[in-house]
């Protein structure tokens, strides 16, 4: 069990107020905030260990780069993944997604080709591959879903028959919470020789994942989702696949051998993949977080999260007219929904001055919105530093919110 | 023209005026909703996608013409009440001005009632594009 005034008083923006109330930040989903440990990890950097890294016979750039590199070596442990040089440095999921797309797509996707997505992807999970199909002349097609936001299975064993070269799928749904069973997809998709890439944004904080036992050919999160800093993510891709993939971005740090009149060769894995100067702090910082949230425990901090968002979806269900979106039978904590007759713009803007903080609108997820046939959702997402009180004030604000509306 | 200026700082005296009875956020609220609710709707076929203002999260629509006195002549709509509300408040102030006077308006109005962040580039909720494009309108009438 999860101890949330001892979770909260780690993180100092909670103390802060919002409009003259105490601050209720219910947008965990679009970032999480941070605990101390890891603005203390990025301080701690700024104030003794910076330098650039892998490139100075001096004392201080080897110890930033053994900071650097012990990073990485705790994203391998909390992802279980094999070996640390499948852990990649990007800016985020999106820029890890787009890494794939321009690397490993501009390779292998033929004209003609089938790149299969899902309904429930982020924009960063679609935009990509549509970029990359308009390049190669290949073909999106989109696994559709059930009317409680879950994958639909028989459309995905359908669309599997097109034979897909990837299949790319979130992990969470960022809209809905949605956990799609992503074990089950990945072996199915492997058994007809699909690439399998999997979007872990929204599952990396809230559960333990194995890319071992997944055994998918590349898996993304974002640091900042995960009480990390922002600007800083991760592409895990398995080892002999990230090897025969061209480098995406050139400069310093991923070359071997710099030639104007022979070329150049480039550095092994991981480094092939991150040209430039690296975000120092946010890796070392991204470490930090990963730890701080194993040491609360995975399991607790998910489990916690189930919770608050049982409690919210208990209570909101009694305000009149209130219809929630995405009711998966297996779904974390996030809690989505619109009322008859109000825009969900409308309860945000109310919300706001009560000091609650929810997103509202289309959550980087139009096609979802489209196949609801809603402008959008207002939604409330869960972190480990929230409480059932903070829950209560949802639904009281909810409640007054659609009283003045109507 | 100087009429149409005129008037426009006379109404926004007057919405600073009401707006000075509220004492908290929610009543200010409260009556934008009330003026979202009285604000016309737009007629279906004035909702057309030419008269769409995107906003990222709710939509305007805004409608113009000249008037046989050469004013300009607004409606518009939202499908978000609040919105609505300050869609209203909005039209209140520049509705059947000249067109030199919208092209040109200062709508101090709204910082003063404290809902400029509602006007800021960073809200995406249509409103402060409606308002430039109210301008445009003012600068496209003028030339005519
Ligand atoms: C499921 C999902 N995928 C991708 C992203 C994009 O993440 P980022 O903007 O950090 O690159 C997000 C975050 O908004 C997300 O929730």
């Amino acid at each position: 069990m999860l101890n949330p005034a001892h979770i909260r008083s780690q993180f100092p923006i909670l103390n802060r107020e919002m409009n003259g109330c105490p601050l209720i930040y219910l947008d965990h989903a679009a970032s999480a905030q941070k605990p101390v440990a890891v603005i203390e990890a990025q301080r701690e950097y700024l104030m003794h260990l910076h330098a650039n890294v892998h490139r100075g016979v001096h004392s201080l750039s080897q110890q930033a780069t053994d900071a650097f590199e012990k990073a990485r070596e705790t994203v391998r442990r909390h992802l279980n993944a094999a070996h640390v040089e499948e852990i990649i440095w990007t800016a985020g999921a999106t820029d890890a997604i787009n890494l794939v797309s321009q690397s490993w797509g501009r390779t292998q996707i033929q004209a003609g080709d089938v790149i299969l997505l899902t309904r429930m992807e982020h924009h960063a999970n679609i935009v990509p591959w549509q970029l990359l199909a308009e390049e190669r002349q290949a073909r999106i097609e989109v696994v559709e879903i059930n009317e409680n936001g879950e994958l639909n299975e028989a459309d995905f064993q359908e669309k599997l028959k097109l034979n897909p070269k990837l299949v790319a799928l979130s992990h969470v749904s960022n809209a809905m919470g949605t956990i799609n069973d992503v074990k089950r997809w990945t072996d199915a998709a492997q058994a007809i020789g699909a690439r399998v890439l999997i979007d872990g944004c929204q599952a990396v904080p809230h559960m333990e994942v194995d890319v071992m036992a997944l055994d998918c050919d590349f898996y993304v999160f974002s640091g900042h989702k995960t009480y990390g800093p922002t600007g800083i993510g991760v592409l895990y891709g398995k080892k002999e696949l990230l090897e025969s993939m061209p480098p995406w971005r050139g400069g310093g740090e991923m070359i071997d051998v710099v030639s104007l009149e022979k070329g150049t060769t480039y550095a092994g894995l991981p480094h092939k993949f991150e040209a430039g100067t690296p975000h120092i702090s946010g890796a070392i910082a991204l470490g930090v977080a990963l730890d701080w949230m194993s040491g609360v425990g995975l399991q607790s901090i998910g489990d916690h999260e189930t919770t608050l968002g049982a409690q919210a979806r208990h209570l909101l269900a009694k305000v009149d007219g209130l219809r929630f979106i995405g009711t998966a039978e297996k779904k974390t904590g996030v809690v989505s929904f619109i009322v008859d007759g109000v825009h969900p713009y409308d309860i945000g803007t109310l919300l706001d001055p009560m000091g609650i903080a929810v997103r509202t609108g289309h959550h980087c997820n139009q096609p979802l919105m489209e196949h609801y046939g809603i402008p959008g959702t207002v939604r409330a997402s869960f972190g480990a530093y929230n409480t059932l009180q903070e829950v209560d004030a949802l639904s009281a604000g909810v409640e007054r919110a659609v009283r003045m509306l109507r | 023209m100087s009429d149409s200026n005129q008037l426009l700082q006379q109404r926004q005296e007057e919405i600073v005026e009401e707006f000075a009875f509220f004492e908290d956020w929610m009543e200010k609220y409260e009556y934008l909703i009330e003026l979202g609710k009285e604000l016309s709707p737009l007629e279906e076929a004035d909702r057309t996608d030419e008269n769409i203002i995107r906003g990222c999260q709710s939509r305007v629509w805004l409608a113009a013409k000249k008037s046989p006195e050469g004013l300009l002549e607004f409606r518009a709509d939202s499908d978000a009440i609040i919105t609505r509300g300050l869609v209203a408040l909005v039209i209140r102030a520049l509705d059947q001005l000249s067109p030199e006077v919208v092209s040109g308006a200062d709508l101090w109005f709204v910082q003063r009632i404290g809902l400029d962040t509602h006007l800021s580039p960073t809200r995406a909720n249509g409103l402060l594009a409606m308002v430039q494009q109210m301008k445009h309108y003012g600068i496209a009438f003028q030339a005519r």
